[in-house]
């Protein structure tokens, strides 16, 4: 709490007020302002998480789920069974970590590098420049629901468009493949999640690019530098701490999805594309065990803090560096 | 003295927020609770759609309304929420005062204690136990102990045959499994898009229904007596493998059923002669019949075993399939809801609900009326009475369904997706489901 000025305001005495009440108020102010902020954040924030971190040390399965106060204490329990990768659970947990990493690489690398190739593309004006911004933010413009259920029905083998595509028109396939089980689930739930999320991408660095005055673009110009210089030392090196932002929003978005699979494919996904929300999901809801899956979500959790911290790290002191 | 302030502030702030919290509830409790005139009603999908739910319910809600005084805010729910909805009402104590419930569930939520139990005094007041059917009351929670549940609507698997298709090709219902097979693979002919039968085999209730129905018919059974696992043993995985085949080793199945889910995919199919045969349980004659089917266009015979039937094998054709009626233990009403659930099970409503949501009857004394194709009929009822067991009555058999089921439409992707699906494979998918079974348990 930072300490009050001592000396008495001009206002305080003008008025003729006891400064000593008055400064008392001043100083309580910005807290009284952000109070109803600050509950509102442990109603909604805080307390649901140490709900959930108590419900992963008690044995909350159907037997309890009507009341939860009877559930008895699980100790460490449910973390030993999601951790013990010999047994089926661990390992179902660790391959679906896996299948989320994996997919994470690929969809924020995709996405970042499809977004900053469109951004450097409508980087300078041309004719059409605002049409085709506007079509590329489309995808991120809709809702997610009517985006990915779209994507379901391309995805169909008998009557899906995409089938349609490459099997009827372009007859680069004999039999339709299955799009929506199997390996190329996964295939079809990166490409979704690629058409979502690389408008998000774009929108952020071509604002990014926005503050890259052209002036520094035509001193290394006179100065020699070719395109692909002037990509690699101005754009990116200017766009760095959008970069440093944006890369961690969509680790984190993508890591965590559960609408993508969950659209395209119900509660119970295909091996391939069984991501670790929709995994933590079906171990709490399809199996009844609310402690098991809440242990498995602070696992999550404690990662994706480990990630999030570390990156920082790096990249600030590289910046400060820098 | 600033900080004395600002604690004395913020206590103020949470106690008055959690007072409106509180006044909140509590408007909303004595709303109902005070003029105890309104009951909560969540209804499963029985219609041809959940619109067709109201539709049909909404006369009946009104006749009870003015029977009784009590109005009841009916909510339909589809299947594929409808588990979830009653987890989370479950869990957080804020539930419907009555509503519908899969039989097969009744064991598994009677065991989480949110349910009120059917005692005798209960029993009484709703009619009395001895007029339900036997096998359907039975389904109404855990042996020994006082039921959660009473049954509504009663349904049992059939095989719904094309009549025309199967004339056309000189063939016979078939009364065993390899007739069965035989049948299918003379329907079949995938230049024409035409199989022998439809499956909804992207739908985890159908499979699992399936593998208990041919793991019976092989010897198998899912749990012992001592209500341990059981589902690697040999008449669990060939029964399995009896229904993987159709779609692997047989090839009388489009592959691309394996992405149908309940729904009205399946029964679109055969309605419009893309399949000759469907495994259904009686309430697809809704269905059929919105997609243009006349009753008299199909035929239904009791879906057949192997012959001879193997070590153990028992000639099931269904289990006692149905939606049951429970109460909400903390009801406001529980008299209302006693009084709902009576009037709903009544021989006068059973005979007017049977119909549109074509249910066998679960009362005593009540015929089969959501037909007028008498063998069809006849059928259903004879599966009902002498081919039908109920799915394991034990806490464990939600977890059962969904892991056996999922584990189920797994091998069917890979059958679709053109993997030979061997006996092992099936065991080792089976045998993880029970493990992941055992160590969440």
């Amino acid at each position: 709490m930072p300490v009050t000025t001592t000396k008495p305001t001009s206002e305080a005495v003008a008025a003729g007020v006891p400064p000593r009440r008055r400064r008392r108020w001043k100083g309580a102010t910005p807290y009284l302002l952000i109070l109803p902020a600050v509950l509102l954040e442990l109603l909604i924030h805080i307390v649901p998480m140490i709900v959930g971190i108590w419900m992963s040390f008690i044995q909350l399965t159907q037997f309890f789920i009507a009341n939860w106060s009877q559930a008895p204490s699980a100790g460490l329990g449910n973390y030993k069974i999601a951790v013990d990768f010999s047994s089926p659970i661990g390992r179902a947990l660790l391959h679906s970590f896996t299948v989320s990493c994996l997919y994470t690489l690929i969809v924020v690398g995709l996405a970042w590098l499809f977004g900053m190739s469109a951004a450097a593309v409508l980087q300078h004006g041309f004719r059409g420049r605002g049409g085709l911004r506007t079509l590329f933010l489309v995808p991120y413009a809709l809702p997610i629901y009517a985006g990915v259920i779209t994507w379901s029905f391309m995805f169909q083998r008998d009557n899906g468009l995409v089938n349609h595509v490459l099997v009827s028109n372009l007859h680069l396939l004999n039999d339709p493949p299955f799009w929506l089980i199997g390996n190329n689930a996964f295939v079809s739930m990166a490409v979704v999640a690629l058409w979502r999320s690389w408008p998000f991408a774009f929108l952020m660095i071509m604002a990014g690019m926005q503050s890259i005055p052209d002036e520094v673009y035509q001193a290394a110009a006179v100065d020699g530098a070719g395109i692909w210089q002037q990509l690699r030392y101005i754009t990116l090196g200017m766009l760095r701490p959008v970069n440093v932002v944006l890369v961690l929003m969509l680790f984190l978005w993508t890591f965590n999805d559960f609408n993508t699979p969950f659209v395209l494919f119900g509660p119970t996904p295909p091996q391939s594309a069984d991501l670790i929300s929709i995994h933590i999901y079906d171990n709490s809801f399809v199996n009844w065990n609310f402690g098991l899956g809440s242990a498995m979500s602070v696992l999550l959790l404690l990662f994706l803090l480990v990630v999030t911290g570390a990156y920082l790290l790096v990249t600030n002191r590289r910046s400060r560096r820098a | 003295m600033k900080a004395r302030l600002i604690s004395t502030v913020v206590t103020v702030i949470a106690v008055s927020a959690t007072a409106a919290c509180g006044g909140g509830g509590t408007s909303t409790s004595s709303s109902s609770s005070g003029s105890s005139k309104t009951l909560t009603y969540w209804a499963s999908n029985q219609g041809t759609s959940l619109e067709n739910d109201k539709v049909v319910l909404a006369p009946e809600l009104a006749k009870f309304q003015q029977q009784t005084g009590v109005k009841v805010n009916l909510q339909v729910i589809g299947w594929p929420d409808l588990l979830n909805k009653i987890l989370g009402a479950t869990t957080s104590g804020q539930g419907p005062d009555v509503l519908n419930i899969g039989n097969t569930w009744a064991a598994s939520l009677q065991a989480t204690g949110a349910f009120m139990p059917f005692d005798s005094t209960a029993l009484t007041a709703i009619g009395g136990q001895d007029k339900f059917v036997p096998t359907a009351f039975a389904t109404g929670g855990a042996l020994g102990k006082a039921p959660t549940s009473v049954p509504l609507y009663g349904l049992v698997y059939g095989l719904y045959y094309n009549k025309k298709m199967f004339a056309d090709a000189g063939l016979k219902p078939p009364t065993t499994w390899q007739e069965l097979q035989a049948a299918a693979t003379k329907l079949t002919d995938p230049t024409k898009k035409q199989y022998g039968m439809v499956l909804e085999g992207g739908s985890y209730t159908e499979s699992v229904h399936f593998a208990f129905i041919f793991g019976r018919q092989n010897g198998g059974q899912p749990f012992d007596s001592s209500g341990k696992a059981t589902f690697t043993s040999d008449g669990m995985v060939n029964g399995v493998k009896q229904y993987v085949d159709l779609v692997g080793k047989d090839k009388v199945v489009n592959p691309s059923d394996v992405q149908y889910k309940n729904g009205p995919e399946a029964p679109g199919d055969f309605a419009k002669g893309k399949a000759a045969m469907l495994m259904s349980q009686n309430n697809a004659d809704n269905t059929l019949q919105a997609d243009g089917m006349k009753s008299t266009e199909y035929g239904v015979v009791p879906i057949p075993a192997p012959s001879p039937l193997p070590a153990a094998g028992k000639d099931v054709a269904s289990f006692v399939a149905g939606i049951n009626l429970s109460i909400f233990k903390n009801t406001k009403n529980q008299d209302a809801a006693l009084k709902f659930v009576n009037f709903m099970t009544s021989p006068a409503e059973q005979a007017i609900l049977d119909k549109p949501f074509t249910a066998l009857p679960v009362i005593k004394g009540g015929t089969v009326n959501f037909t007028d194709n008498l063998a069809e009929a006849n059928a259903f009822a004879q599966v009902l009475a002498t081919k039908a067991e109920p799915l394991p009555l034990i806490p464990a058999e939600s977890a059962f369904e969904t892991n056996v089921g999922n584990a189920v439409n797994g091998l069917l992707a890979q059958a679709a997706t053109g993997k030979d699906v061997s006996t092992s494979d099936i065991k080792a998918a089976l045998q993880q489901a029970q493990d992941q079974m055992a160590a969440a348990g």
